[in-house]
């Protein structure tokens, strides 16, 4: 078939189906789980440091929304309805298909050899005049060169390896480190983030650095052209000859 | 797209037999250990089925996490409670000399206890945190006698496997596993840190599960049922939580 024949000459292998489903499953865990965890912050806006926190002590911070109980002086005489249980069973089953998805990714990436290969910045890009020559490209929203179709920039490379090796592993260290179950089997997981209050409001801002990446990460994307990052994320398969445009 | 080759077919069927071989395996494995919680059957049951069923395994020798006294919160928060119903209201007034806990189901002697019965059983502490499923939590001293010793004296018969447990207020109930129920730590808690047990925090008698979200440490406890069917119980998922769209386990 003519068409097949012309895919197959200008299509250029972009990301193996492990990466591609790994990518989605993280998209919809997270999506859950940060619908969910705004949800369930909803019922105490309050944020502690230390071990205990009620409402009877004195907040870090509170966010200034009203609660979903009415124990919980807000300042508004308005109640927000209770959607505390959904939103509890949806971020646990949410958690576990992000925490079963790492393990697969991790595994495999360490295996494979795509986080050395892959991942870690090139030896002659590990120096901070790499970092800004890039960052100047895209602060110009140039596209990217020829040499982006099949390789992360610099930039790229350190971004997903903080996030895979450094925000993720916290993310759900503080989230392990609320469940009195877990900290009962491993007390040191509570005690050395400061407590089960600090591990909450750690958690809490750990997200929003997320958050941060999610932004910054779909910025980067639209920058590069979104078409046909989207279609190499979604296929596996981008176009050499769009590059650079 | 890359042509599928004999060796691809052969590895992909080979781990897709592997995994449903091993979710078959798993699935069973988790029958015959009560690994599958009794809220385990719907969309959630996946999630709650591993979280219950990994917790488990990982406290199997029935840890807790205590504290030291200097730690005791000096303003606990008992939260809000639903107005007392008129039989709670008088027992109140009686100073609780006419409660009684009531234990039966499956048990060799269904059995009934005074405050001063549960109080002449062998007595014992911890310095435990309450956590709220909410976010917030404190730390109390918590005096009372074991679940497993009420247990022992009433029989409990092999083929238990819950532990149901409900309030003096109609309609809120809670249940454990028998393991759990078994725990030294499983405390039918009389006093609170200095005295007896306040009635704000669940006097005269509160279940406290020191590993478990503070839920599923039920006030004004007066009524304790082992099963060995729990489906036979409310909903049938285990406790009043799922049907206000809570889990009912309370370890995450």
């Amino acid at each position: 078939m003519p068409v097949a024949a012309e895919v197959a000459r200008t299509s250029i292998a972009r990301h193996t189906v492990l990466v591609r489903v790994t990518h989605w499953l993280t998209v919809v865990a997270f999506a859950a789980l940060l619908l969910t965890g705004l949800e369930i912050v909803v019922s105490h806006p309050r944020f502690y440091w230390g071990e205990t926190g009620n409402v009877n002590m004195h907040p870090l911070f509170t966010i200034p929304i009203p609660s979903s109980r009415e124990t919980v002086p807000t300042g508004y005489r308005y109640v927000m309805p209770d959607q505390n249980g959904w939103s509890r069973y949806l971020h646990f089953q949410a958690a576990w298909v992000l925490v079963l998805t790492a393990l697969v990714y991790g595994i495999w990436g360490l295996w494979s050899g795509h986080f050395r290969r892959n991942l870690v910045p090139e030896p002659r890009d590990r120096r901070w005049r790499a970092y800004w020559d890039r960052t100047a490209l895209y602060l110009r929203r140039r596209k990217p060169g020829a040499d982006e179709t099949t390789s992360y920039n610099v930039l790229q490379r350190t971004a997903y390896l903080a996030v895979i090796f450094v925000l993720f592993p916290l993310v759900i260290w503080t989230g392990l480190a609320m469940s009195p179950t877990f900290t009962a089997a491993f007390p040191w997981t509570a005690a050395l983030l400061g407590g089960r209050q600090s591990a909450r409001t750690l958690h809490f801002f750990i997200t929003w650095l997320l958050v941060l990446f999610l932004v910054v990460h779909v910025a980067m994307v639209a920058v590069s052209g979104f078409t046909r990052r989207m279609r190499a994320m979604i296929t596996g398969y981008t176009r050499d000859s769009e590059e650079g445009r | 797209m890359k042509p599928i080759t004999r060796r691809r077919l052969i590895y992909g069927g080979t781990a897709v037999a592997a995994g449903v071989g091993g979710l078959g395996v798993a699935e069973r494995m988790a029958k015959r250990y009560g690994l599958i919680p009794p809220d385990g059957a719907g969309v959630y049951g996946p999630g709650e089925t591993l979280t219950y069923a990994c917790q488990r395994l990982l406290t199997v020798n029935k840890p807790i996490r205590e504290f030291p006294r200097s730690m005791i919160s000096k303003n606990p928060f008992a939260n809000a409670v639903a107005p007392p119903n008129d039989e709670f209201k008088k027992l109140h007034a009686g100073g609780f000399k006419d409660w009684r806990l009531v234990v039966d189901g499956t048990v060799a002697h269904p059995m009934t206890f005074s405050l001063a019965d549960l109080k002449s059983l062998p007595l014992s502490s911890q310095i435990t945190e309450v956590a709220c499923e909410e976010g917030w939590s404190y730390i109390a001293e918590w005096i009372g006698t074991p679940l497993s010793g009420v247990l022992r004296e009433a029989g409990v018969l092999p083929q238990s496997r819950y532990v149901v447990y409900l309030s003096i207020e109609k309609g809120l109930w809670e249940s454990i596993d028998v393991s759990d129920a078994r725990d030294p730590h499983t405390l039918l808690t009389m006093g609170m840190n200095d005295g007896d047990l306040p009635v704000g925090f669940g006097g005269p008698l509160r279940l406290r599960l020191p590993r478990q979200l503070g839920y599923k440490s039920l006030k004004y406890v007066d009524h304790i049922t082992v099963t060995d069917n729990i489906k036979k119980f409310g909903t049938g998922q285990g406790s009043v939580d799922p049907d206000y769209g809570y889990a009912w386990y309370g370890g995450i």
